[in-house]
């Protein structure tokens, strides 16, 4: 069983990773980024099957691509934290000649990252690509992928969504994360998609939730179940259901975060919520 | 002076079909997907001998992209076919996001470039994919001129590591270059010497370039032809030295004049020689319907609009 203290402790120092970072440089996205943080923790230190060091190809590891690359922060925390790279680095994030972009890349040669991401819509069709790959490789590893649910309005997603279960593409979760937030409010205001969950299951996915998104050990068992429930046939969804902003009272249940930056203030009370445990970078 | 003749015309899709499918033969990790146009990409050949490296996308031409570039993540080399506008315009975010940005191993293989597509008329006749492409950092632009030069293109890009745009036509066009040529990506082939113009072409436009040399030449007028077949990385070294023998140049592309050969062979000879130049390309304007002979006469991109060109240069020198 997995030590869910050291997991949870991890999250909360990723949180302030997250905090410290867009506050540096007053740019970033923080909302995202808080609501995914037990997400990616629990997925790189969990649930992926992961290689030593870091090679493009990924032959023989499942691969995980973030395709709204906004929530960068998040990515970059758990990628340094993971091994991929110092995690002194977090300190250039957004800054000139610095491999942490605003948003992912390969351009630079960051270790961990496999495409770049951040004008969206984009990132299911690749992830789709890797899997056909990895099928016609004879690999049997799984590639993840991580969607916000406002970017499900993009277009090509619904490409990606119909081509996967008609190719049959089952060794695919796609994980939605449904914070139902996005840049000019709520989904629901912007443009409402209606159920999100009969969506997939029409275009021939297999669906599950994890109402508890932001709970380490729902994310473990749910994540477990999506594994058990590829190689039949169908890709699968998760939908995560997160609150934006997790973790800092101030940045919950809001949009107001998406894209802005903590000021001293906010920064301090943001911190001394998240108390300091595997030591800052 | 050197003149080239034809047996046979053939279309240069049909040189994409053939190299693809001797790649499958060749080249293990060479992939292939297409957007509901197997027949008009000619890459039937291709499928029947390797159904399980052949995905069918469906009409979702952003899909394919995406598609592609996570193919290359595990070793592939993937090439994409549909029309050129759909591989260009359509989908240019993708490609710049997804394939050049991310520096992905992706070869889109883009059919019925320009006029001669013919009857179907401006939707989808594009004259601006040259100039799209080749602004993408680390985007290779190739534009073969036959059925056999265009095959060897479709082998030799499958080696360069890295994103390329591979560009070719509808219609039959003489077959002029040789079966076993090997394909030299960013090498200028010069086709005839001459002493007054030179002629740069690209595509559909360079037997039509070697026809206006022929008819210049009973002039009087020597014309130096050369094939600019690899549009980035330019060959400014054979434009350069071409044109300090000559003084002055004559560019001629099925693409409009913003954003084509012209305008990269401008800047070089900006930088490095300044010389007068004339283009035969479209003047900013969309196509319309009509055979591709009609078009092209309409447009001024055929032998007679070459040798307008030449006069005209030859003027300014």
């Amino acid at each position: 069983m997995p030590n869910i203290q050291q997991l949870e402790d991890l999250t909360t120092q990723v949180r302030r990773d997250i905090l410290r970072m867009v506050h540096k440089v007053n740019s970033g996205h923080p909302g995202g980024s808080l609501g995914c943080a037990e997400f990616f923790v629990s997925l790189y230190k969990e649930i992926m099957e992961r290689n030593e060091g870091f090679d493009m190809d990924g032959k023989g590891e499942d691969l995980f691509f973030l395709s709204n690359g906004h929530i960068s922060p998040v990515f970059y925390s758990v990628l340094a934290r993971s091994g991929y790279f110092p995690v002194n680095e977090l300190n250039t994030f957004r800054l000139i000649d610095s491999r942490l972009q605003g948003h992912p890349t390969t351009h630079e040669g960051l270790p961990g990252v496999r495409i770049a991401s951040g004008s969206l819509g984009q990132g299911m069709s690749v992830a789709i690509g890797a899997a056909q790959a990895k099928k016609l490789n004879n690999d049997s590893h799984i590639v993840y992928s991580l969607h916000g649910d406002g970017e499900l309005q993009e277009g090509q997603n619904w490409e990606a969504i119909m081509y996967a279960s008609a190719k049959k593409v089952d060794n695919l979760i796609s994980t939605i994360d449904l914070n139902k937030q996005q840049i000019d409010g709520s989904t629901d205001d912007v443009l409402p998609m209606g159920s999100i969950k009969a969506k997939f299951e029409a275009f021939g996915w297999t669906v599950l939730d994890i109402e508890k998104g932001n709970n380490i050990e729902a994310i473990l068992n749910g994540m477990a179940e999506a594994k058990s429930l590829t190689g039949k046939g169908k890709p699968v969804c998760v939908l995560l259901h997160t609150v934006m902003g997790n973790g800092v009272d101030f940045m919950m249940h809001t949009h107001a975060w998406h894209g802005k930056a903590p000021n001293d203030d906010q920064l301090a009370v943001g911190l001394a919520q998240n108390a300091e445990t595997l030591g800052d970078y | 002076m050197k003149t080239y003749t034809y047996t046979e015309k053939k279309d240069t899709r049909s040189g994409f079909g053939a190299g693809l499918a001797e790649l499958g033969r060749t080249n293990p990790n060479v992939v292939a997907l297409c957007a509901d146009l197997i027949g008009s990409l000619k890459m039937n050949e291709f499928i029947d001998e390797n159904p399980e490296r052949f995905f069918q996308v469906g009409i979702a031409e952003a899909n394919m992209m995406g598609i592609a570039a996570g193919l290359t993540i595990g070793g592939k080399i993937p090439f994409t076919g549909t029309f050129a506008n759909f591989s260009t315009g359509r989908v240019y975010d993708q490609i710049r996001q997804s394939i050049a940005y991310s520096g992905k191993n992706v070869k889109i293989c883009a059919s019925h470039a320009g006029l001669t597509l013919g009857e179907d008329g401006a939707t989808h006749q594009i004259l601006e994919d040259i100039g799209l492409m080749k602004m993408l950092p680390g985007m290779v632009v190739i534009n073969p001129c036959d059925y056999n030069q265009t095959k060897a293109a479709t082998i030799a890009i499958a080696e360069h590591d890295g994103p390329v745009y591979l560009r070719f036509g509808r219609p039959s066009v003489p077959i002029f270059t040789p079966a076993d040529q090997k394909f030299e990506i960013g090498k200028a082939i010069r086709f005839t010497e001459g002493t007054d113009v030179t002629i740069v072409a690209t595509g559909h436009l360079v037997w039509e370039a070697l026809e206006a040399s022929k008819a210049l030449n009973e002039e009087g007028i020597s014309a130096e032809v050369i094939n600019i077949h690899t549009i980035k990385p330019l060959d400014d070294k054979a434009i350069l030295d071409s044109v300090s023998k000559t003084g002055c140049i004559v560019t001629a592309e099925e693409h409009n004049y913003l954003g084509g050969l012209g305008e990269s062979v401008a800047r070089v000879l900006a930088q490095h020689r300044p010389t007068p130049q004339e283009f035969v390309a479209t003047n900013d304007t969309f196509g319309e319907s009509g055979t591709p002979a009609q078009l092209m006469d309409k447009y001024g991109l055929n032998s007679d609009a070459v040798q307008k060109a030449v006069k005209k240069v030859l003027k300014r020198k």
